[in-house]
Formats: structure tokens, sequence, C-alpha cells
């Protein structure tokens, strides 16, 4: 008898155990696993983090030193390969070298690190201001949801890598014209997405009993608010911030390629593309190294992004519509 | 129906205001005497007095503002600084190009991105679906620059001396020029007139030009010049396209009617376009739509990569040189424009949709 009150109850034990296992995130993050392009984009962002991080190691030279009178090489020479057939008595560099005689491999290599800080912290920025502007909008309400909301449909009128140039433009007379400039006009232009996710989702739940509840406990607007209504925001905030990643390194690319970004001598893709692409018809190498990297990363943001939306979308799992 | 349309049509001009304020907000944001600014560091004293004077800027802000957004609303953009033309020339001249290549771009990705999608849904998981969606989540990923140059390389390098060679820049061979169309049927215009800038826009549609003017040479010239820009400025609307289709055919053939339309007989080929593709269109409809906004930012980098002068590139143009007049004339057309589509596509949610009732 003894015995089996004691199996019951642990059986029970085992239920809460599976119970808890079967929580929102890990159920999400399972299903995240079962979706082929959600792996492939997790493999190659850590392959892409651990380039970033090694940056050292695996960079042969430094991305900024100019190898003139430091080996016999030519502006705008070819790659040359070892293992290819290219002479051994030649200096080895794998995506050849560029227009300031640089090696291509070691700036695309550092350029991981700059594209990969590029996208977490205009996404970052983004993030945070246009959170609080949708959560202050959504649970205020009236006026000051009215004048946050049209603020952020004017942003909405413009499209949106033109008004990032104007930002640009006028963010580079007051700090000067930079990578960061860039990233900062990418970040603006990307908050009226959050806001607008974040605010949808403190409308639908702000009247629900459980908000009501804690606000007859006693809670403070602020405790509800961030402790009760915006974690319903997060899964569509996470995938809309992975997508938006993907977003912001192709923009702030575009920037650079038009010159309203990264500078010389930073080793930043689309800066180092722009700067080539008239030697397209010499030197192709330039163009397409640069154009590749930046098309990697953006693959790996959009197919992780794609693959969260599919497994945090219980409506698209049960109703069998889409699970590859 | 008509009731909504006025309405929508109301309601757009606080986001005109909203716009020519912004544009207006914007060129007082930048720091500098505008007088230095427009006509130059070597300004003296009393000609910038004069300009002052003259543009109304010694007047409180908001009277300035009036003055701006009436000369606006007249489409008075004022003078180009750099070119000392009339703004309104300069649009009419330029924007025909970015319409071509824009409407080209938006017609290609369309037509192959709702096939794609549809075949993608029906064949589910099969080897075209895969193919299929592999290259739309490439399409996404590839910025418009480096496609851009990537075409160029295989159609005007390596494909050189074949019969697939493509032209890489500029939107007509060298020596070749189109004759407008008013002057091949002979109706007078007087320059600066709201005629001629109507009919300046009109010839400088090439392709609109040379078929009315049957000049078939240069038609076929034009042609060829607007595939590449148009490829690649069509890549990421029609693999956001295809997507979307994909998944809102889905969508749609997992629901009951579908079952239904099946069972009792209905051939395939009318269950899917007549009864699934009808009812997954309304998110295309406005998948579609928002992509002109990307195919407008796409233009700037397009047009450059190109070597075409339209409204894209003579804007960014115009923002590296602080020419102001061009700034605003253009922002506020592309916005306007960019407003109007936004409309157009709402309201065709009432005619592709009888169950959503806009009033």
């Amino acid at each position: 008898m003894a015995t089996q009150v004691a199996e019951i109850i642990s059986d029970d034990i085992a239920d809460i155990g599976d119970y808890r296992s079967n929580s929102l995130w890990r159920m999400t993050l399972r299903r995240l696993f079962r979706q082929r392009s959600a792996i492939v984009g997790m493999t190659i962002l850590g392959i892409l983090v651990l380039v970033a991080v090694f940056a050292p190691v695996i960079a042969p030279y430094d991305p900024t030193q100019v190898l003139i009178g430091v080996e016999d090489v030519k502006r705008r020479e070819a790659p040359c390969i070892h293992m290819l057939g290219c002479p051994t008595d030649k200096p080895q560099h794998i995506m050849g070298v560029d227009g300031n005689v640089r090696d291509v491999f070691s700036r695309i290599v550092y350029g991981a690190r700059i594209s990969l800080r590029v996208g977490f912290i205009t996404v970052g920025f983004a993030i945070v201001v246009g959170t609080i502007l949708g959560a202050v909008a959504g649970y205020v309400g009236g006026w000051v949801d009215n004048i946050i909301m049209r603020l952020m449909d004017v942003l909405l009128a413009f499209p949106f890598l033109l008004l990032a140039i104007a930002l640009a433009f006028v963010l580079e007379d007051i700090i000067g014209r930079g990578l960061t400039t860039a990233m900062l006009a990418i970040a603006i232009v990307s908050i009226p997405a959050y806001a607008r996710v974040v605010r949808a989702t403190v409308l639908s739940v702000r009247e629900m009993d459980y908000v009501e509840a804690s606000r007859a406990l006693g809670a403070s607007h602020f405790q509800i608010l961030f402790g009760r209504i915006l974690p319903n925001a997060l899964p569509p905030l996470i995938v809309q911030a992975t997508l938006g990643i993907a977003t912001a390194i192709i923009e702030t690319a575009s920037l650079s390629f038009l010159g309203v970004g990264a500078q010389e001598p930073t080793p930043e893709w689309g800066y180092m593309l722009g700067s080539e692409r008239n030697q397209l018809f010499s030197a192709p190498h330039l163009v397409f190294y640069p154009g590749i990297a930046i098309m990697i990363t953006v693959l790996a943001f959009n197919l992780l992004g794609d693959g969260l939306r599919d497994a945090m979308d219980p409506r698209l799992v049960h109703s069998g519509v889409k699970q590859e | 129906m008509i009731q909504y349309t006025v309405r929508r049509l109301l309601l757009a001009i606080p986001v005109i205001f909203a716009i020519l304020l912004f544009t207006f907000a914007l060129a007082r944001m930048i720091p500098g005497d505008p007088c230095k600014s427009i006509l130059g560091e070597k300004a003296t004293e009393e000609v910038c007095e004069k300009f002052t004077r003259d543009h109304g800027l010694d007047k409180p802000i908001p009277i300035q503002f009036a003055i701006y957004m009436g000369n606006m609303l007249r489409g008075n953009f004022g003078d180009s600084i750099r070119f000392s033309r009339p703004v309104a020339l300069i649009l009419v001249e330029r924007l025909p190009m970015t319409v071509e290549l824009g409407l080209s771009a938006m017609i290609i990705a369309v037509l192959i991105g709702i096939p794609a999608g549809i075949l993608s849904a029906v064949r589910r998981n099969s080897a075209v679906d895969v193919v299929t969606m592999i290259g739309a989540n490439i399409g996404v990923s590839m910025p418009v620059f480096f496609l851009g140059l990537l075409l160029i390389y295989t159609f005007a390098v390596l494909l050189k001396d074949t019969p697939f060679a493509l032209p890489p820049s500029g939107r007509v061979s060298a020596g070749m020029s189109p004759t407008p169309f008013y002057e091949v049927y002979g109706w007078p215009v007087e320059k600066g007139t709201l005629r001629f800038n109507i009919f300046t826009f009109i010839s400088n549609l090439y392709l609109f030009n040379s078929v009315i003017t049957g000049d078939w040479e240069l038609f076929w010239d034009a042609v060829r010049h607007l595939i590449l820009p148009s490829v690649a400025l069509s890549t990421i609307p029609m693999s956001i396209i295809a997507r979307m289709t994909r998944s809102s055919m889905l969508e749609v053939l997992s629901q009951d009617f579908i079952r239904t339309a099946r069972a009792k007989g209905v051939p395939e080929r009318l269950v899917i376009f007549k009864h699934a593709f009808r009812n997954a269109l309304l998110p295309v409809v406005t998948i579609t739509g928002l992509q002109l906004g990307a195919v407008l930012g796409g233009a700037v980098i397009t047009e450059t990569i190109f070597s075409l002068s339209g409204v894209g590139r003579s804007l960014f143009e115009a923002i590296t040189a602080r020419d102001f007049p061009i700034i605003q004339g253009f922002v506020v057309v592309v916005a306007i424009i960019y407003v109007f589509f936004n409309l157009v596509v709402d309201l065709s949610y009432a005619i592709l949709d009888p169950r959503i009732r806009l009033d």
C-alpha cells in the first residue's frame, strides 16, 4: 500500500517534471530545432560568431595593414591560393588584395565583427526605444497614443532607405560621418516596426482579467506594464528582431556602399564593395567576396527568423499547415 | 465604397500635411545659415539680407511654413541650387525613368513571384517547392547592389559578344535619343507651362513614347537597357511575394470549402485558381503594395549602379550636395506617391473580397 502510494506520488512528480519541461519556451525551442531552415540559420550564425570572436587568430594579416614594401604584391592582385596551384614563392592571399594593397580575406574576417555588431546594436536600440514608445502609447491611450502613433505613421510614409539616407545626412552634421551615424539612422527608421508590435500586444492584453487582478492587488502602473503586460510581447518581438537584424545589416551595408556609412579604413563589407565597384571588370574578386559575405550573414538571420516565427506561432503548428 | 474612398482621401490630408511639416523641419534642422548653404560661403551681407527677405526667412516660423506649404501645393518647388533650374522641370524629366524602372520591376516580381508561390504551395515539399523556397530565401538576403553588379558581370562581361549580352548602363545606347511625341505630331507647346511639364513627363517615359511614335528600334533598345536594372530591383519583392503567396495558399488549401470543392468534383485547376487563389490573394496584394517602398528605396542603389538618372539617384545626389529645393520637392512627391499607392491597396481589398465592407 505504502509503496503504491509512493509510486503514485512519484508518478505525479514525474508528471510535474514533464509539465515543467513542456513550458512555452521549451516547446518553442523544441519546435525550433525541428526546423531545417532554423538549424541551417543557427549553424551559419554560429560559424559567423566564431569567426568574429577568433578573427585575430583566423586572419593572416591585420585588416588595415598596407602591404606595400612588406610583400611582393601588386594593387588589386587576384587571389593566390597555394593549394590551387599558385606558385609557393608568392605570398598567399586566398581572396586577393584590394586597391590599398590589403589582404581581402583578413578584412572579410574582421568584417564579420562589424556586421554582427551593426545588427545587434542597431536593433537593440530600435527595440528599446520602440518598446517604450509602443508600450506607453498602448497603455496610456488617448492623445498620447495618437501623437506617438501618428509620428510613427509619418516615419513609415517614407521609403525606408531614402529616409535613412536623409537622416544619416542630418546626423552627419551633428556627430560626423561614419558607421555610427549610419547605424543610428537605420535604428531610428526601424523604431516604428517595434513600436507597432508592442502597442498591438499591449492593446490586446490591457483589459484582460489577470491585469485587472494585479491592479486590484495594488500593483503600480510600472509593475503592470513591464511585469504583467510586456512579457506577452516577447515572442513577436523576438521574431521581428531577428528579421530586423537581417534588414539592419543589409541597409547599413547599403548606406556604406553609397558612401554615407563606414569610412576608410574600416573593413565594413558594404563599404569594401562600394569603394571597389568600378573595378568590377578588372578585379571582380573585390566585389564578389564582400557581397557573398553580406548575403550569407543576412541569409542566416532570415532563416533563423522564419524558423522562430513558425516555432512561436502555435496556430500554424496545430493546424498542421506549416511545419517544415 | 465611394464614401469610404472620399473618407480615405480626406484622411490622407493630415498625413500629407505631416509630410510637408516634416520636410520643412528637416531643412530647418540642418545646421548652418540657409543663405550661406544655398548661395555659397562667399555670399555677402547685403546679398544674404536680400535672400532672407525674398524667401521670407525673416518672418515667424509659422508664417514661413504657410508660405512653404502654399508653394508646395501649387507645385512651385523653387529652383535647384546646383542646376539653377526649376525643381518641377527636373522632376518631370527624371521621375519617368524611375516610374518605368519601378513598374517593370514590380511586373517581373508579380509575374514570377505569384506563379512560383502557387506552384510551391500546390506541390508542397516537392523538389519544385524546395528549390523555389531556397531561391526566395536567397533572394530576400541578396543586397540589391551586389545582385546588380553580379548581373552586370554576367551579362556585360562573361556573355559579351554573345546574343545574350545586355548593356550595363544608361537608358538607351549612345547616339540614340527619342523624339518627343509632341514634336513628331507637331503639337505646339510653350516652355514653362503646365502642359509642357506634362508632355515632358510623358515623352520621358521612353517605352511609352517610342510606342506611340512608332519608333520600334528605340523601343527595343530601351527594353534591353531596362532588363538588368529591373531584374536586380525585382528580386527582393519577387521573393517576398512568392513566400507570401505560398503560405497564404497553404492556409486556404487546408480549409473545408476546398475539400468540399474537390469532393463535388470540381477540376483541380479550378479548385486552385478559382476557389483557393481568389481567397489567398488578399495578403498577397497587401505585401505587394508594401513592396513599393522597398522598390523606391532600392531605386537609389539600382540607379547608382546602372548609371541612370532617376528620382532615387537625383535625390541621393541632392542630399549629398545639400540641394534643399530638390530634396524637399522630390521627397514630397515620393511620399505622396507612396501614400497614394497605400490607398489604392486598401481600396483594392473591397474589390478582391466582397465580404470586406469598407464603410
